[in-house]
């Protein structure tokens, strides 16, 4: 990128003002989220998959589902595994390699709203007892970074578990045989993550990349479908007050519903 | 001699656009007496010379262009400012200083940091060395209010528009003060942050419908539009 | 894996899907569609699904790898986890390092690279879906994303493969085939003059076949560069015809 999406000084004032009247630079009021796109089974070789677009991000999840073994301490649960990449060319800033500790941190927040809010039934993955049960890969791919890539991530994840399908099979022996046929991953809860970020006083929803370009601290809250809240991560080196939180919290149980709906409607 | 389009019709990198007896123009290169196009855009057949109006195309500096850029980078010497080119510029601090630069002494900071835009002049360019700024002219310096926008360069002429036409209507209708990057940024300053918001997005319908007719006239319907919005709603 | 006991091609000279053996797959190409990059496109190809991007020319980073006479030309080729049957772990393997290089070296000449010294010019290739012939694809879509970005080239390149199937000289092999055929041969050129930039083979065939391959692949190039060329053109027509 010739002129790169770093912030001038000037862009810096001009939104700082804006927010001041209660409005952010691309139009939206503080707790609005962008425009959101939501298209499933988009990769016909994945068991399940969706491409998400919130405003100018644009995330791709895929799920792979494989045969291993169980952990040794839940021997009857499948297991779950969540990667993220941000390829290269979605942003200037990204570089080619292992992924960095950003994208482990979003591999991990998407990680802890499933696995917390008990989104797939593990149990019901289990093959063998200790010895064979069905793998879950979850593989995030960043393709744009247009900002918040939490949020992206965790809505093309579960959009993508929510039409996963799995082959039928019969225990033959200890072998596999599969069968014609499939049937839906069993998905039991529906995990929305939520972020906020903190510029200056002000706390605003779903961040642009402009925005967190001048954000002091994020703050996700991941709601499951009762609403209760099934994890949390705290951003960047700023700090929120007692107050905040709570209004965070608050504001979050109420867009995780929105989200929720169009996340359903998309996936009957 | 033979031409193988029309006059301004659209080509790709590597149509073959003209045999014979022809000057390659700008984005075209030869074979013998061949001449072929390098870039997406209209061929345009004038007199003897055949060239390529480019539809993506990115900056070049060039000596004597009047630049916007921001800088990136402080370092002992001076600042590194980026001007939407293939290369980052070099403003010597010894340019911004009026008294002979300290670099003990005089803090780089205290007259432009990082994220800070500026007009500048290209002095230096020759491929070998990095662009050579300077702000020491009288329009020239850091900005300290307004609105910038990018855009491709070569989508700059219809921004000005015929003998000034465009850009002179926008000033009109919006009493913003307009000042051109050749390398495609452009900065926008008014008394209303509202009104800059109005031009912002006038030019960035001039570059999204460069090519098309009858484009001052639809500019000016949307200026004037929003203008009337605006003042239903009392923010002007 | 998918593999086949049916023959690859039946009786009446058709293939597993359906097609002719000098037929193409469908190919179908979007250009500008990475919001960041300098330039993009997305190519469908059969099932392969694959979208390259390019930045640059711009400053070399590290800086000590910039070259004083030319830009630098860098080309990273990969592919998604879930892009194929088993899934793929993320992390490079030979075969995408290759390929990297490659894909690089057909583009390579298209280029006017000496035109920017001492700044780099970085393509970016993404396997989303894979179905046999992805570098050819890939070839294709970068060589666009390289004309997105503005970029000054000599031709565009395009690339097919040809090879032998149950005995028969077929074009544009898919997974199957390639998988379990005799030959597969990509080819890239610049379509524009017929100079070839990417050659590779492995199979075993006769220089009578070898021969008959050679001119399938280009044909097939020179039909998918008409498809190459109204996908790049389409971007602009619209606003064009309003001249």
């Amino acid at each position: 990128m010739r002129f790169s999406k770093f912030i001038t000084n000037l862009e810096r004032k001009q939104m700082l003002n804006l927010l001041s009247t209660g409005k952010r630079i691309d139009g939206r009021d503080l707790y609005s989220y962008r425009e959101i796109k939501i298209e499933t089974n988009v990769i016909e070789r994945a068991e399940g998959s969706a491409r998400v677009y919130l405003g100018d991000t644009d995330v791709l999840a895929g799920v792979k589902i494989d045969v291993g073994e169980p952990f040794p301490d839940v021997p009857n649960e499948g297991v779950l595994t969540v990667n993220a990449e941000l390829v290269p060319f979605a942003s200037p800033a990204f570089e080619p390699g292992p992924p960095d500790e950003n994208a482990i941190e979003l591999a991990r927040v998407v990680d802890r709203g499933i696995r917390e809010s008990k989104a797939i039934d593990l149990a019901k993955l289990c093959i063998i007892p200790g010895k064979k049960v069905f793998v879950v890969y979850i593989d995030i791919y960043v393709l744009n970074h247009g900002g918040n890539l939490i949020d992206a991530s965790a809505l093309a994840a579960l959009a993508a578990l929510l039409n996963t399908k799995m082959y039928n099979y019969e225990l033959v022996g200890e072998e596999l045989k599969i069968l014609a046929g499939y049937q839906p991953l069993p998905v039991k809860n529906y995990p929305i993550a939520v972020t906020f970020g903190k510029v200056s006083d002000y706390i605003i929803l779903d961040p642009s990349l402009d925005e967190e370009q001048i954000m002091d601290a994020r703050l996700t809250i991941t709601i499951d479908k009762d609403k209760r809240i099934c994890a949390i991560q705290k951003g960047i080196g700023g700090y929120f007050t007692l107050q905040q939180v709570r209004d965070i919290a608050k504001i979050a149980s109420e867009k995780s519903e929105e989200l929720r709906k169009l996340v359903l409607s998309e996936c009957k | 001699m033979v031409l193988f389009f029309e006059n301004r019709e659209l080509v790709t990198p590597g149509d073959l656009l003209a045999k014979g007896d022809y000057l390659a123009g700008e984005n075209v290169f030869r074979i013998n007496d061949e001449i072929y196009a390098t870039r997406i855009g209209l061929v345009e057949y004038s007199n003897k010379k055949v060239s390529v109006v480019a539809l993506k195309s990115f900056y070049v500096p060039s000596v004597n262009d009047i630049v916007i850029g921001k800088v990136v980078e402080v370092g002992t010497r001076g600042w590194m400012v980026e001007i939407n080119s293939p290369f980052l510029a070099l403003l010597r601090a010894s340019d911004a200083f009026t008294k002979p630069f300290n670099p003990k002494n005089d803090e780089l900071t205290s007259i432009l940091d990082v994220g800070d835009v500026i007009i500048a002049k290209i002095i230096a360019y020759d491929r070998t060395r990095d662009p050579l700024l300077t702000i020491r002219e009288h329009g020239l310096g850091k900005v300290k209010s307004g609105q910038i926008v990018v855009i491709t360069p070569t989508k700059i002429p219809r921004v000005i528009g015929r003998k000034g036409s465009m850009i002179s209507m926008i000033k009109n209708e919006t009493g913003c003060n307009i000042t051109i990057g050749q390398n495609g940024v452009i900065l926008v300053r008014g008394k209303n942050p509202v009104m800059e918001g109005i031009v912002v997005r006038a030019i960035k319908m001039i570059e999204k419908e460069a090519h098309t007719t009858g484009l001052t006239d639809r500019v000016t319907d949307m200026i004037r539009r929003e203008k009337m919005e605006l003042k239903r709603n009392g923010k002007i | 894996m998918e593999k086949s006991e049916k023959p690859l091609i039946t009786e009446d000279g058709l293939r597993t899907d359906g097609r002719g053996p000098r037929d193409l797959r469908p190919v179908k190409i979007e250009v500008g569609v990475v919001k960041n990059a300098d330039g993009s496109a997305y190519i469908e190809h059969g099932k392969n699904k694959i979208l390259a991007a390019v930045y640059g020319p711009s400053e070399v980073h590290p800086r000590h790898f910039a070259l004083q006479d030319r830009a630098l030309l860098r080309c990273k080729y990969h592919m998604a986890p879930f892009s194929v049957q088993d899934r793929k772990s993320p992390a490079p393997s030979r075969r995408e390092i290759e390929l990297s290089k490659v894909i690089r070296e057909a583009l390579e000449p298209s280029l006017f690279l000496e035109y920017y010294p001492r700044t780099s010019i970085d393509i970016f290739i993404e396997v989303l879906q894979a179905d046999g012939g992805t570098r050819c694809a890939s070839i294709t879509a970068a060589s666009i994303a390289l004309a997105d970005a503005g970029i000054p080239m000599r031709d565009m390149v395009v690339a097919c493969a040809a090879g032998k199937v149950d005995g028969h000289i077929v074009l544009d092999l898919n997974d199957i085939e390639d998988k379990n055929g005799e030959a597969d041969m990509p080819l890239a050129m610049m379509p524009n003059k017929g100079l070839i930039t990417l050659l590779q083979m492995d199979g075993l065939v006769t220089q009578e076949e070898f021969k008959q391959m050679l001119e399938l692949a280009m044909e097939g190039c020179n039909l998918i560069y008409q498809i190459q060329k109204k996908a790049l053109k389409s971007t602009f027509i619209k606003t064009v015809e309003e001249v």
